[in-house]
């Protein structure tokens, strides 16, 4: 399904372009305020209209949208990066001590609620988008642990690692250099679904105040500081939610079409 | 399916209900939930915006102009050296037990509030009183240390009202006072009732239920009113809405004055805000109406010192400290800051903090300053800059009335430590002499803005969103209550 | 069987004092102290030191576990420090507010769910299909509390037909109460119904390819009939773990959406509590919420084993 993946893609990549853009330059400086020019409706100037700060909407949605990818890309980094070896390492023993052990701490990650987790994270060290980073990333691990396991205890039974086994590979040299790359696809596929969940719980993370404080723009605070506005304003509301919308709806589409561009046997029914 | 619309029958009749009742109901909405009902052992104000004067009454009470005036104390005597005062009480008051009010209630009260186990956040309101005698069941004569020119207006407070020991085990959740109202229910989360006390020994109330609902965010006390959820709502957190609601023939707004001095508050003992020449530069990197633009949305009167300026003795200081950023420039630079400095600027919660550090940081930045920004809860807030000091710049409202004592107080945390201003509180402590005083009060407001202790902001507003026809509401806040004795339905 | 009933019991109290553990610890390390928060800004140094007395902060951490554990064990949860009422009460009224919120948006999400997956899986191909699937993604892809802002807009506000928020209670009837759940419930139930959409319509495609599908379309069924009677129920497996998944997820999850419309639901109470430092409270709830969701996933296993035997050794 080559459209999802090219509808997809074009969304991503334009809200990415426009956050790497607005590393060069952003239509108005948002370090700027100008409380005289407030809530003003989309313009010839400000297309998509200034906020309460009279900063530009659009600029701030192209600075916010760093913060958005910044956070959600970090936190599925360490989903991956911790959660893939320990996936790898709990498949070389199916049911061993190390399985076991890894298994039951992936489940009792999953027991807590998330976000009343992230909450009380930030209520110990304080809001900040690296508090932000550490929560969504906690519960990445078990998720790319447990896709990991379930795949490479699979390839651990094909004639190819088999193989491996009799020339005298240890296990870790197996996990590298055999299993390892049959799960590349798989990774990329997940990692796109988990980024895309990591852009919305960033931006309900700092909606409620415990993402990325201010001046450092984001998404979800754009939200929040447009809420009492919203019955006289929408504009302020509208922009910010649909930015968040398109970002995750670009990526799972994305994520999709790269799984069936990567992965024919995971279709499962995607026509 | 008949059980389903059987339910939505009832449904029907109980909002029918509702309406046809609603002459003597009211619903108030508030912002925060007090944490339990006893005003003499927590700090919050919101225990007093739901019992002061409806529920709890003290020997004196705040009015709604801020003067205090008789309470349950009907007169008092005060002895030629202004240290014993004997108050009359009136006669026939009833606890809501059915309990009499006597001079026991009295003494019980000021001694449980000055005692070493006392839990009274306000305990030094107390610390004057040197013995408390019941002279006969309606006197008490309370004897200080030394004399207090205030300390009529301390027992106003809600911190002193009057408690009965019969009733004293249950009040954090079933308060027991005198006030036209009577507590009823409290859903924890949600709502607090009153209702109509028929025994009450004033000009009894006009409303028979009375139901506090409590909503913390902003947008949502926004929607509760617009959809008449609730009929008032003092303290509307959310300033942007009240133009709408003054445009709305459904609603009137009252906006009214508070104690509020909202400063920026500078540590006074952190390089190289200990320079008199940084703080000054700050003050004057600030444009005060961008601030109250910004973050109150107009509302807001501008100060130049810690004064409120609907208080006789205040004096205009603002243009001390006018915007001038080419002037913060230059100071910093005679201070060797020409590249200026980063300092911390932490946030407690309310909006005019949030919205109004974001505006300063920007403003600050313009001259050279950069700020590393925190948004604290009050809990952090209290601990980190309040107690442990660990904080360059922060916003806060100062809401207790009469308050520019704080600044003999070195060890408070701004830490302003300064021989003269602290003989000059003494002065004025010990003087009784009203053109005097006032003169002192003068001198006092114009050595803090000499001294560029802290950044003045504006004295906080408070606006009142009510139903257009309900009458008797406070418009101005001399303390945190929602005195409800006096309101009523207009027909 | 009974053996490996044992084995997962075991693991379950396991995994509960773990977590309790955990718990304990996260919040001994909070900053912020519970009797200056209360006091507030002008209390004395003894004042503080006769409050902490009081509400038992004075113990050793050691101390102060033992006694929440064994407390927890007889159903006692404590006092709260701010309200003063027992933390067991406070629990207890909020889930008269979350369990049914929980409830009722998972009901929606079904409702929405089941039609809308038979309908595409049935016509597979079609523009209608085309048109589910992208509701669903869009449904996935919507912030809810962004969503639930609009609503409120709309309905509570402008169009008055809804509450904008709070909690009528059950005692002024329940179409009162089903009325003030109904806006929070739909900005919870849109998300989780695309995902339950999108679940079961692809668990019915893969039944649709097995033999007996086939056999029943040889005899004559159409593509929907051999869907409805024999699809369906198999399908119901993977549907059921995540209509599992969603509940305990619905009963924490909702903070935002209970800050959205001030409902006074478990998720705000653990939010209010945080910000008070009342850390007896955050406990508790967050104790209990892990206790759902581990209980959830306990009868999850038994039931699989059940149902597949060939699971009982393995994991």
């Amino acid at each position: 399904m080559r459209r999802n993946l090219i509808l997809g893609t074009g969304l991503s990549a334009m809200f990415a372009g426009a956050a790497l853009l607005s590393f060069f330059w952003v239509p108005f400086d948002i370090g700027a305020l100008d409380i005289a020019n407030k809530i003003k409706p989309p313009s010839g100037a400000h297309w998509l209209g200034t906020d309460h700060f009279g900063r530009d909407i659009l600029s701030m949605i192209m600075v916010g949208g760093r913060t958005s990818i910044a956070v959600a890309l970090v936190a599925v980094g360490i989903g991956m990066g911790l959660g893939v070896p320990l996936g790898l390492a709990a498949a070389v023993q199916r049911g061993g001590w190390l399985d076991e052990g890894i298994m039951r701490a992936n489940d009792l990650i999953f027991a807590f609620p998330s976000l009343l987790i992230a909450i009380m994270i930030t209520a110990v060290f304080g809001a900040s988008a690296v508090n932000a980073i550490i929560a969504i990333g906690i519960f990445n691990i078990p998720v790319f642990a447990r896709l990991t396991r379930g795949a490479a205890l699979g390839l651990w039974t094909r004639d190819f690692v088999l193989a491996a086994r009799v020339a005298g590979k240890g296990a870790v040299r197996i996990s590298c250099e055999h299993i390892l790359p049959n799960l590349v696809n798989l990774l990329i596929v997940q990692g796109t679904i988990q980024f895309s969940l990591g852009i919305l719980a960033e931006a309900g993370l700092s909606y409620v105040g415990l993402g990325a404080q201010p001046p450092v723009p984001s998404w979800g605070r754009m939200l929040a500081d447009s809420q009492t506005m919203i019955s006289f304003a929408p504009h302020m509301a509208l922009s910010p939610g649909l930015a968040i919308l398109l970002t995750v709806l670009g990526l799972n589409l994305m994520g999709d079409g790269l799984r069936d561009l990567l992965d024919p046997r995971l279709q499962r029914g995607q026509r | 399916m008949t059980c389903v619309r059987n339910w939505g029958l009832a449904g029907v009749l109980a909002l029918a209900g509702i309406s046809a009742q609603a002459q003597g109901d009211i619903v108030v909405g508030l912002q925060l939930e007090p944490p339990h009902l006893d005003p003499t052992s927590a700090a919050a104000g919101a225990i007093d915006q739901v019992v002061y004067a409806n529920v709890f009454e003290g020997l004196t009470r705040f009015d709604p102009d801020g003067s205090v005036g008789p309470g349950l104390a009907e007169s008092w005597d005060i002895s030629e050296d202004g240290l014993v005062y004997s108050f009359h009480l009136r006669s026939g008051v009833r606890f809501h037990d059915g309990t009499e009010l006597d001079a026991k209630d009295v003494r019980f009260t000021l001694d449980r509030a000055r005692d070493d186990t006392s839990q009274n956040a306000q305990k030094a309101l107390f610390a004057g009183i040197e013995t408390v005698k019941v002279i006969d069941p309606l006197t008490v004569q309370v004897t200080l240390k030394a004399p207090d020119g205030s300390f009529l207006f301390n027992m106003a407070w809600g911190d002193a009202v009057i408690v009965a020991p019969e009733s004293i085990g249950e009040i954090k959740h079933k308060p027991v006072g005198t006030g036209a109202f009577m507590f009823d229910d409290w859903v924890q989360g949600d709502r607090i009732e009153l209702v109509k006390y028929a025994g009450y020994w004033g000009e009894p109330a006009r409303l028979d239920h009375v139901t506090f609902k409590f909503i913390s965010d902003p947008t949502a006390a926004f929607a509760a009113v617009m959809a008449e959820d609730v009929d008032a709502f003092p303290g509307f957190p959310a300033p942007e809405n009240l133009p709408q609601f003054e445009a709305d023939p459904r609603f009137q707004v009252l906006v009214g004055s508070t104690e509020g001095e909202t400063i920026l508050s500078i540590n006074n003992k952190l390089a190289p805000l200990d320079d008199v020449r940084v703080r000054r530069a700050i003050t004057h990197a600030i444009d005060r109406k961008s601030v109250i633009d910004g973050a109150m949305f107009g509302l807001g009167t501008p100060i130049g010192t810690h004064f409120a300026p609907h208080h006789p003795d205040y004096v205009d200081l603002t243009s001390q400290s006018a915007y001038a950023p080419e002037l913060a420039r230059q100071l910093l630079t005679e201070a060797g800051y020409a590249d200026g400095f980063t300092i911390t600027l932490k946030l407690p919660p309310p909006s005019y903090a949030r919205r109004g550090g974001e505006i300063i940081a920007a403003q600050l930045r313009s001259v050279g300053i950069e700020t590393e920004v925190t948004n604290l809860e009050w809990a952090q807030w209290l601990e980190q800059v309040f107690r442990g000091h660990d904080f360059g710049l922060t916003i806060i409202s100062h809401t207790e009335p009469f308050d520019i004592d704080i600044y003999a107080r070195p060890e408070y945390y701004f830490q302003y430590d300064s021989a003269a201003f602290q003989a000059l509180m003494a002065a004025l402590k010990a003087e009784a002499d009203p053109e005097k005083r006032s003169d002192l009060l003068v001198q006092a407001q114009k050595m803090i803005a000499d001294d560029y202790v802290n950044a003045y902001l504006f004295q906080l507003a408070i606006p009142t969103v009510a139903n257009a026809r309900l009458r008797g509401l406070w418009r101005d806040a001399p303390t945190q209550a929602t005195d409800l004795t006096a309101v009523y339905w207009d027909k | 069987m009974l053996r490996y009933v044992l084995q997962r019991l075991v693991s379950l109290c396991l995994s509960l004092l773990v977590a309790s553990a955990v718990i304990f610890l996260a919040l001994e390390i909070v900053p912020g102290d519970p009797a200056a928060y209360m006091l507030g800004l002008n209390a004395q140094e003894d004042t503080l030191a006769a409050l902490r007395d009081e509400l038992g902060l004075n113990g050793t951490a050691l101390q102060r576990y033992g006694s929440w554990l064994s407390g927890m064990l007889h159903g006692d949860f404590g006092i709260s420090y701010t309200y003063r009422t027992p933390v067991a009460e406070m629990i207890g009224d909020r889930l008269w507010v979350s369990l049914p919120l929980a409830l009722f948006a998972l009901g929606l999400s079904c409702l929405i769910a089941f039609p809308a997956a038979l309908w595409a899986a049935s016509r597979r191909g079609t523009l209608g299909e085309l048109g589910v699937m992208g509701m669903t993604q869009l449904g996935i892809a919507i912030p809810n509390f962004w969503f639930a802002m609009l609503m409120v807009l709309i309905f509570a506000v402008n169009l008055r037909w809804f509450p904008a928020g709070g909690f009528a209670g059950w005692e002024e009837g329940l179409f009162a109460g089903l009325k003030s759940l109904t806006l929070p419930a739909v900005a919870l139930a849109l998300p989780q119904a695309s995902i339950l959409t999108r679940v079961m319509r692809s668990a019915l495609l893969d039944t649709l390819g097995e033999d007996f599908i086939r056999t029943a379309r040889a005899k004559g069924l159409t593509r929907g009939q051999a869907l409805r009677r024999h699809a369906l129920r198999n399908a119901m497996i993977p549907v059921l773990t995540i209509i599992g998944l969603q509940f305990s997820f619905l009963l924490a999850g909702a903070i935002i959406i209970e800050n959205v419309f001030f409902l006074p639901g478990l998720g705000r109470l653990v939010f209010q509590a945080i910000s008070a430092r009342d850390l007896i409270v955050v406990e508790s709830v967050v104790m209990l919420l892990v206790f759902a969701v581990i209980l959830v996933n306990f009868t999850v296993d038994l039931a699989y084993a059940w149902v597949d035997p060939r699971l009982r050794g393995r994991r």
